[in-house]
């Protein structure tokens, strides 16, 4: 069934890095019963900072699956033939980051068994209901997507046409899923560090620069274990993608910045100044946040300078550095920065427990163990012709 | 008559999707229009007179009443607290009433604080499941213990810090168990109520009655001849971060 049976052939290097990945799922599984029964008292999260490390990375992975939007786009928008190889890569990466997304969401739930009352009274006004319904949505659309487009290349025979406005529909599909979920953070008056029309876009250029850039690691990867060539060309675009949202998240960035310390407001500027600099001594986030920005500077040269962005040595690492910069940004200082100062004023310092982090650790393995196994089904059937 | 497989699944298909639209039309009609104020509704109110206010001296009778009447959890951790009226600096309360050079009458005092039930509440808004909802009739922003899925989206929309987690059991937590209401279980979220349950038996709120100095004044405000209305016709108030257009139904008498 879904050509499940090309996942389980493989050498030894394939089982050992399911192995792994298994015992990690295992150790985070074991954590969140713990959580089950004693609740999120576990985790560092507290009354003034109500959402860490699950949300944040909910928020950083949807940006991943809308991501494949920028290999859909060109392949079936624009007849970009280079992306052909890539796009079931790009479809399967939204597919694991979606699966990713939904499970993060339910961790962090206080009362995880109750998730169904979000169906059982839908809520319009609410933009959780709306994440739901845009997140549910975009995983069948690339799950359907990806995998009738694989068994017919599979049979050798050209896909059925129902499937191209499915296609289409996924583009802005892809969009909405990061607006809503931008949405959010940027609706709540009285959180100053998220009230900014530019949070959506600037969502979305961050996605559009972390996820291709994670796809070219993984193509790279997959060239070293599969034997998988993605095509020189294709790896270029990619890049030349990285490089324009990665400048772009940069940009709205700085204009974040210039409106905040310009007007001077204080309740704007104490946000920034807590992320940046630390505020009441706590400065625990501050030096996360300036590696952050360094390594995005990093990236910007290596990327900007066409030289070396061609370089096969160089991109890679322009990669790691695009992907952990706005990894820290969304992943960590987003959340936690919208938090701090409380409404009230307080500065309460959020540190992950183990347990938490053990969590979001079996999450991640289990996005990875998915990709790995949709993967491995994608590059057998290429590998069949 | 005979069903084909390819019918039966076309059928099934159907009746998934009219059930959906159903739902779908439902939750749309159902959103709240604008409610139309009936003559009957209330909006009850509060007017805290911060002259009266003994906190500074210590004391605490209206907080500890609250604590004793809902089953409020007592932890030690500032991380967990649970609370439902409490009290904090005027600063740190009214921030923008200070000013660099003139000292407020009230500045380090402690304020008493607790949900504003306001006219639009962004915690109603945000809420997925309506567990948190304003009541028609009084306007009072209501709580469902046995709805509320835990997600915290409601404490993030909250302005005010009004909102507390129950991070962990709350139940060993309390020192005495009062009967009369009840105790909530671990990750859900809870707020003052306004003592909807002791309006219903046509008592004053417990915070009301524990005060030695008469500081806190119920009543409904769209009643213009309520004492809380009286009051706010006569003397100057204030209410927390009103330009967020909240509409708070706390009032602060300065």
């Amino acid at each position: 069934m879904f050509m499940f049976e090309k996942a389980i052939v493989g050498g030894r290097r394939y089982w050992v890095w399911v192995l792994c990945l298994t015992g990690i799922i295992l150790a985070g599984f074991l954590c969140y019963l713990r959580q089950l029964t004693y609740g999120l008292a576990i985790t560092g999260l507290s009354r003034d900072v109500t959402w860490g490390l699950y949300i944040a990375q909910f928020t950083f992975f949807v940006g991943v699956a809308a991501s494949a939007v920028m290999v859909v786009l060109p392949y079936y928008l624009h007849d970009y033939k280079q992306f052909g190889r890539i796009t079931i890569l790009g479809e399967f990466l939204a597919v694991g980051a979606v699966t990713m997304c939904m499970l993060f969401i339910f961790v962090d739930m206080g009362q995880p068994s109750r998730v169904l009352n979000v169906m059982r009274y839908p809520t319009p006004w609410s933009l959780m209901f709306w994440d739901m319904i845009s997140l549910g949505g975009y995983l069948v659309l690339n799950a359907v997507i990806s995998l009738v487009m694989l068994s017919s290349e599979r049979k050798g025979v050209s896909p059925p046409h129902w499937i191209k406005p499915i296609i289409i529909l996924s583009i802005p599909w892809a969009v909405s899923i990061h607006t809503v979920t931008a949405f959010l953070y940027s609706g709540l008056p009285g959180r100053a560090f998220w009230m900014t029309a530019v949070l959506a876009p600037r969502f979305l250029a961050s996605a559009f620069a972390a996820g291709p850039a994670l796809l070219i690691l993984l193509c790279l990867v997959l060239r070293k274990v599969a034997g998988f060539d993605a095509g020189r060309e294709a790896i270029d675009e990619l890049g030349v993608i990285v490089t324009y949202a990665t400048v772009i998240n940069v940009f709205l960035v700085l204009m974040e910045l210039f409106t905040t310390f310009y007007s001077r407001i204080p309740e704007h500027m104490e946000h920034f100044k807590y992320v940046f600099l630390g505020l009441d001594g706590n400065y625990h986030l501050a030096p996360w946040m300036w590696l952050s920005g360094l390594l995005i500077l990093a990236a910007l040269a290596l990327l900007l300078v066409p030289k070396w962005r061609h370089n096969p040595r160089l991109l890679p690492v322009a990669c790691v550095c695009v992907f952990v910069s706005l990894w820290l940004d969304k992943g960590l200082g987003l959340i936690i920065g919208g938090f701090t100062p409380s409404p009230l004023g307080a500065v309460t310092t959020y540190t992950p427990t183990w347990p938490e982090a053990t969590i979001v650790l079996g999450v991640w393995a289990i996005g990875a163990l998915m990709i790995t196994v949709l993967y491995k089904i994608a590059l057998s059937v290429r590998e069949a012709h | 008559m005979k069903i084909t497989r390819k019918d039966f699944l076309r059928l099934s298909g159907l009746g998934l999707l009219a059930v959906v639209g159903k739902k779908a039309v439902r939750a749309v009609t159902e959103a709240r229009a604008p409610s139309a104020p009936a003559k009957a509704a209330k909006r009850w109110g509060m007017v805290i007179d911060l002259g009266k206010c003994r906190q500074e001296s210590g004391c605490v009778d209206c907080i500890k009443a609250c604590n004793t009447a809902h089953n409020i959890p007592q932890f030690p951790d500032r991380a967990h607290e649970v609370k439902w009226i409490w009290n904090q600096p005027f600063e740190t309360v009214f921030p923008l009433a200070q000013t660099d050079y003139t000292k407020q009458a009230f500045a380090g005092h402690p304020i008493p604080l607790l949900c504003n039930h306001c006219a639009n509440p962004p915690c109603v808004r945000v809420c997925p499941t309506q567990a948190t909802w304003k009541r028609d009739e009084d306007g009072i922003v209501m709580m469902d213990w046995h709805r509320c899925i835990g997600c915290r989206y409601c404490m993030a929309a909250c302005p005010y810090g009004s909102r507390s987690f129950n991070w962990q059991d709350p139940r060993p937590a309390i020192a005495s168990i009062n009967p009369d209401f009840p105790t909530r279980t671990k990750g859900v979220v809870e707020k003052c109520n306004f003592c909807e349950e002791r309006l219903a038996r046509g008592q004053r709120p417990a915070c009301i009655e524990a005060c030695p100095e008469k500081t806190i004044v119920f009543g409904d405000l769209n009643d213009p001849d309520s004492e809380p209305r009286q009051l706010l016709r006569t003397r100057f108030a204030l209410q927390r971060e009103p330009e967020l257009g909240t509409s708070p139904s706390v009032f602060y008498l300065v």
